[in-house]
């Protein structure tokens, strides 16, 4: 919908031409458009207001309209106002302080902090080398000790064995002795789940907190919190002074507004985005990505890298190879569709992909949905390994046999065939590009910075 | 937490603390001011920061401002016009969850993660055993670490059966079984817990098609309600939410969980309009009473600081 911001301000821009000078009235109406956007986008209110007001200043001091895309210069004015305020740089997690170093993590409920305090462990024991103990002292939500627990056991983590019936401020205590006993490096704390306005639970974190030195509170906040975040960040700020935040749920398709709100109103560094339910979907927080998806732009990068990361990085060479000798066979061609379900389907990939949004009525037109992947896999696999790896050999009775093995048309088949030639002929001239990332990365700010 | 309290007083202290910004906003603007377009903006301001979403807060205003634009109004008066508003757009979507009688009562819980399907699950099993129905739980979130057991101990809580397999077993075959058994036993209600899951995710999309295909087996009016529970702390992604679970499973309703905190919740305005579907219930706390049928009148008046503190209704 609002993925148009570039497009709408165009258009606005547009009818200016022409006439010269921009005045009060015009500034005001794309300044409009812009704020439509960011608060769709779950920016809360009073910082897209203070956004608008900085945005402003700049765009005017910026002969936009000398520009022969004004919509465009401004939507990169905004993009890069965004991105200075998420900090510009990633935001390192503080191991600077003497052994057991003590972290704690603290949210509303069903934010994700259990699995964020996995994946944090995970992450300092894998990319820090650090020795660390997990201790939950949420007593309230039935199994939550044992969640935990279970992570724990999961992924060769260690956590504090249940002790039943302790108060939350005695575990913690135990945590710490027990992380002092057997050198631990890095103690981290997951507390139950609160509302910021239940006052005797926040009274709980401030025990907790003054009992002893703790040098990383880390809020877990929902990328797909709306305008509330503001309230919800402030709230745990002002009651146990938070150091950074960790973004869950970034694999959705929320714009992800939240970070921005919560960074301006606290000042907190957004440390860590969750992308996903395994304890290694943990990555640092990229402000520029986040600020594409705010603007609707896509998150392209992420896109890449969620496809690094399901696609076996051998395979890919193998086939990349096989590609540009013109050796492409319909088993690759079946890999490929099922990297694709993998990733989330098809209309999980188009989410990612800049300016998609405009076109989405017209792919649900077109017709292509998930399950067409499906249903070519499924072509694909009623064939003998001898006609995937040569559809040449493909007569017509060999075809009415796989097209009624899959149970679809002749004519599906033939459509697939076709696509199939399609493609290997694309890649046998493709072959002599050069290699992928410098396309995408090209590619990428051809889109964006046209 | 206070003990006791008259069901409408908590529920209205529940959705105070989320409207007390909202309604002294209104009085901030409304006490000495001509209805104007900076005062128009002011209170688009207010009803955004509700989390109504800019679309649906364009079209509330709009009638305002083509019945009372240039007038001289109060505060109260401008409440009451966008209460009524609201209601207009909301009532037809109060609806109780209809129980058959006679039959096997299929009805899968679904939501993104953390939305809080677990704690709706042992909310709505109290509520339904202490009718005197009879009920059986099957712990469908089979990926999530330790979500069985906790279902199991609110199933113990309640005396009420929870089916369970084992780790990563396959939800579909689990439902399956759990309804074939329910069925013998002509219990009443099978409430059956899923995985959270976001809606981008095809493949756990599809075993939600796979689960209410595997129930048509049995049954094939099944899931004879399909309970879809949205976080009130949610922004307007909650659009794309709906819309993509409705594409897998035939959603026939909303529970909004989390409005005792201070998020608004205002998106349901628009989403019931948008997808035509009925709100069942809201929770505004964690206790099995929190569970508040879902009314229109109390949903607009709370929000816009109308409510009565006196505990009538």
């Amino acid at each position: 919908m609002f993925d148009g911001l570039s497009n709408r301000l165009g258009v606005i821009f547009d009818r200016l031409k022409g006439r010269g000078a921009l005045n009060e009235g015009d500034v005001n109406e794309a300044m409009r458009e812009i704020r439509i956007a960011l608060l769709e986008a779950d920016v809360a209110l009073p910082v897209v207001k203070q956004v608008i007001q900085d945005i402003k200043e700049k765009a005017v001091g910026q002969e936009v309209l000398k520009s022969i895309t004004p919509g465009q210069m401004v939507v990169k004015i905004v993009n890069d106002h965004l991105i200075q305020l998420l900090g510009g740089e990633a935001s390192p997690i503080n191991l600077n302080a003497p052994a057991p170093v003590v972290m704690m993590v603290v949210g509303l409920q069903g934010s994700g902090k259990t699995t964020s305090v996995a994946k944090l462990a995970k992450y300092l024991a894998q990319k820090e080398r650090k020795k660390v103990l997990m201790a939950s002292v949420d007593v309230y939500r039935p199994a939550a000790q044992e969640q935990l627990e279970i992570l724990a056991q999961q992924n060769s983590l260690l956590s504090l064995p249940i002790v039943a019936d302790q108060k939350p401020v005695d575990i913690v205590r135990r945590a710490y002795d027990q992380a002092k006993k057997s050198a631990v490096d890095v103690l981290i704390i997951d507390t139950a789940g609160r509302l910021h306005i239940d006052e005797q639970l926040m009274n709980e974190l401030k025990a907790i907190y003054a009992s002893m030195p703790i040098t990383e509170v880390l809020l877990v906040a929902d990328a797909m919190t709306g305008q509330d975040a503001v309230t919800m960040a402030k709230a745990f700020d002002e009651c146990i002074e938070l150091t950074g935040v960790i973004l869950t749920r970034v694999d959705g398709d929320a714009r992800g507004g939240a970070a921005l709100s919560m960074k301006v109103v606290t000042g907190r560094p957004i440390k860590f985005v969750g992308l996903g339910e395994k304890v290694d979907q943990l990555d640092v927080f990229h402000p520029d990505r986040i600020v594409s998806r705010i603007l609707g732009m896509g998150d392209v990068v992420s896109l890449v890298e969620k496809a690094a990361e399901m696609i076996d990085q051998e395979e890919a060479e193998q086939l990349a190879k096989k590609m540009s000798k013109g050796q492409f066979d319909l088993n690759d061609l079946a890999k490929q569709l099922q990297q694709v379900s993998k990733m989330g389907g098809l209309s999980g990939l188009i989410n990612f992909l800049p300016g998609i949004s405009k076109f989405q009525d017209k792919i649900k037109e077109s017709g292509i949905d998930d399950r067409m992947v499906a249903r070519q896999l499924a072509l694909i696999r009623s064939m003998t390994p001898q006609e995937r790896r040569n559809p040449k050999l493909l007569n017509a009775s060999r075809k009415r046999r796989i097209a009624s093995g899959a149970g679809m048309l002749v004519q599906d088949l033939n459509r697939l065939l076709k696509q199939f030639q399609d493609m290997a002929t694309l890649m046998k001239k493709m072959g002599g590009m050069g290699k992928g990332k410098g396309f995408l990365k090209n590619g990428l700010n051809n889109l964006l910075f046209r | 937490m206070s003990e006791k309290k008259g069901w409408f007083s908590k529920i209205t202290s529940g959705l105070k603390k989320s409207t007390d910004k909202l309604s002294h906003g209104i009085g901030a603007i409304f006490t000495k001011k001509k209805l104007d377009n900076e005062t128009l903006s002011d209170l688009e301001d207010l009803l955004i920061t509700c989390d109504i979403g800019v679309e649906v807060t364009g079209k509330i205003l709009a009638s305002l401002k083509k019945t009372r634009f240039g007038e001289d109004v109060t505060d109260q008066e401008i409440k009451e016009f966008l209460a009524s508003d609201i209601v207009k757009i909301m009532e037809p979507y109060e609806q109780e969850i209809h129980i058959e009688s006679g039959i096997t009562n299929v009805i899968p819980i679904i939501g993104v993660n953390g939305s809080g399907k677990t704690t709706t699950i042992s909310k709505l099993a109290q509520l339904w055993r202490d009718q005197g129905l009879t009920l059986s739980l099957v712990a469908g979130d089979t990926f999530r670490a330790a979500a069985v057991s906790q279902l199991k101990i609110w199933g113990d809580r309640l005396g009420i059966e929870v089916v369970s397999g084992e780790e990563n077993a396959d939800t579909a075959a689990l439902a399956f079984e759990a309804l074939q058994n329910a069925q013998k036993k002509h219990v009443d209600i099978l409430l059956i817990d899923t995985a959270g899951r976001l809606h981008n995710r095809a493949d756990l999309m599809a075993e939600l098609d796979k689960t209410q295909r595997a129930l048509q087996k049995l049954d094939p009016a099944a899931p004879h309600q399909c309970i879809m529970i949205l976080d009130a702390t949610t922004g307007q992604n909650l659009y794309a939410q709906v819309e993509t679970f409705k594409k897998y499973i035939n959603v026939s309703g909303f529970i909004m969980t989390k409005l005792d905190g201070t998020a608004k919740g205002g998106v349901l305005i628009g989403l019931v309009d948008h997808f035509k579907l009925p709100v069942f219930a809201i929770g505004v706390g964690e206790k099995a009473e929190d569970l508040k049928m879902f009314n229109a009148n109390e949903f607009a008046a709370t929000l816009l600081g109308l409510a009565s503190d006196d505990g009538t209704s």
